[in-house]
């Protein structure tokens, strides 16, 4: 019997897929189609002190093998997320993971203070890493004295580990990494989407209203399974890896390179079913790779 | 219920320039409920293209579990399907969406429709006749080219055609025709081209209406946040097109 469970600063998950923030709503729209119990756990969509509408259409467009979008941290606010979307997902057996975004440190430590209390939330993923708000989010996670602060600042009020999104957007994500990891994180989850555009080759003008927008997808997973290959090779923090992943051999790609569980993301939309089909087959290729466990496989890479 | 399931290509042909009649097979067909809804389909079993096409269901046939689509061959993934042949896998995701309240009509319906907005008019024509409902189609193209299914509706009802360049039918836009024709219907149903949606509520402010929106959209099934669009409601409410709607009342959606 292959043992998928892993353990993880205030998560036990039971295997270690998970859909990634942004790209799974708050769960109800996929609830219709599988047991959301299924899941080694949840990331919820980014929560905000107030509730906000996000950014003017069109927020997405296709690109070779990928997707850009420019949401826009669209969701229902803080009261919203605990009173009403945390509450529903109380039904499944699956932890939370509560994705934190904000304009300014103290929006960041009322969302972390407040989120990390509903019984159904075992950690916050701090998202400093957005790029597609005019303020906060991308600029918490360039600079890393910026990045250490808040992540100290988050840690004092939470009630749960706290993991950091990392940007791609930045020259070093090591020293972003380093620097989250001296100011008291938990833990770390990589990569959000890398700042892309696309243009209307007729008119010469942006497809996305915002101009530009957060390129996921296939495309960038090249990108995000080194960057987990460097971060997890000089840090001692665990990592949860996403970037790309769309099949149960992306997921033991990440793993080797040294995550400890694993975020889908745009493949959400292009097979609605693809966590719990990758859940599925890991057991089967563990075993056929010749592995007892999925704990196993973490960090093969550096080994060799 | 939503469902992903592989179907089987029956058959595929341009029924006008470069539009094209793709009908599918398989069990899903038993889950639609109403015209007016889509489905999601994935065009190659690769990364490229990566996203599904959302496409309107032109009419479905729950006996021989068979429905047909019809699409305009334009971009990489339409053009793609425009390649798929008769015993081919089709990935289908659906249906999705909430389609025309067909109940809303009492005897006379108008059928308002442009371009490749047309096709889920097809289907709810054939249900309001079904129910014993007038219909009356208006239908625009951009020239005669581009003209499929008159005399499909022309079998269920009265159907007037407007084409931009005045190559067939009426010189314009429906709305031309719109001015000509009596307001002796109780209900309306319009989908097609934005700008075509705004000036049909503008035509008949006082009538029932029912308007199918189209928006870019990621995940088809109301996840992804990408297809919104504010309400009428308030400064903060907003409808997600692909699971809220398509169809929505005259009057609610800013669009």
């Amino acid at each position: 019997m292959t043992n998928l469970a892993i353990k993880l600063p205030g998560l036990e998950l039971k295997n270690p897929i998970m859909p990634a923030s942004g790209c799974f709503g708050f769960g109800k729209e996929y609830a219709k189609l599988y047991d959301l119990s299924q899941l080694g756990a949840i990331m919820i969509k980014a929560t905000t002190v107030e509730m906000r509408l996000g950014n003017p259409t069109p927020r997405v467009a296709e690109t070779a093998s990928g997707m850009l979008n420019a949401i826009g941290l669209q969701n229902p606010g803080l009261e919203g997320v605990m009173g009403s979307e945390l509450t529903w997902l109380e039904q499944f057996d699956v932890p939370i993971i509560a994705n934190v975004a904000g304009t300014t440190t103290e929006d960041y430590v009322e969302v972390a203070k407040q989120i990390s209390t509903s019984p159904n939330v075992h950690a916050l993923e701090i998202n400093i890493s957005c790029p597609n708000v005019k303020q906060g989010g991308i600029t918490f996670g360039t600079d890393p004295d910026v990045a250490r602060e808040l992540t100290q600042a988050v840690k004092a009020v939470s009630s749960v580990p706290v993991y950091i999104k990392l940007s791609p957007n930045v020259t070093n994500i090591v020293s972003i990494a380093k620097a989250v990891e001296e100011g008291g994180a938990d833990g770390i989850t990589m990569i959000n989407t890398l700042l892309g555009m696309r243009l209307d080759p007729k008119t010469g003008r942006p497809v996305i209203a915002n101009i530009t927008g957060g390129l996921s997808g296939p495309a960038i997973k090249p990108v995000a399974l080194r960057m987990v290959y460097e971060v997890s090779r000089q840090t001692d923090l665990p990592i949860i890896g996403m970037g790309g992943v769309a099949d149960v051999d992306d997921a033991i790609d990440f793993l080797s390179a040294g995550a400890s569980a694993v975020a889908v993301g745009t493949a959400n939309f292009v097979n609605p079913f693809v966590c719990p089909e990758i859940i599925e087959k890991l057991p089967e290729r563990l075993h056929e790779l010749g592995f007892g466990s999925a704990e196993e496989l973490i960090g093969r890479s550096h080994r060799l | 219920m939503i469902r992903q399931q592989h179907m089987t290509v029956v058959s595929q042909q341009e029924i006008a320039h470069r539009i094209f009649e793709l009908t599918v097979e398989g069990d899903l067909v038993n889950d639609m409920m109403a015209p007016g809804q889509f489905v999601h389909i994935r065009v190659a079993d690769s990364y490229e293209p990566l996203l599904r096409r959302p496409i309107s269901v032109a009419s479905y046939d729950k006996e021989k579990r068979q429905f047909t689509m019809i699409y305009r061959a334009e971009g990489r993934g339409t053009n793609l399907l425009a390649e798929k042949r008769p015993g081919d896998g089709l990935d289908v995701l659906g249906p999705l969406g909430n389609g025309f309240p067909v109940e809303e009509a009492a005897k006379k319906a108008y059928l308002i429709g442009g371009g490749i907005g047309v096709p889920p008019l097809y289907e709810l024509s054939k249900a309001l006749n079904g129910r014993g409902i007038e219909t009356v189609h208006i239908l625009g193209f951009e020239s005669k080219s581009a003209v499929f299914y008159e005399a499909k509706f022309k079998e269920l009802g009265d159907t007037h055609i407007a084409t931009v360049d005045g190559s067939h039918g009426t010189e314009g836009f429906v709305t031309h025709i719109l001015n000509e024709l009596p307001k002796d219907f109780d209900a309306y149903f319009s989908c097609g081209p934005t700008a075509m949606l705004e000036a049909v509520q503008w035509a008949y402010p006082e009538k029932k209406g029912f308007l199918s929106y189209e928006q870019r959209m990621g995940c088809g099934i109301g996840a992804c946040f990408a297809c919104v669009c504010r309400t009428t409601k308030s400064e903060t409410d907003y409808i997600k097109v692909c699971s809220d709607g398509p169809v929505f009342r005259a009057g609610v959606v800013i669009s």
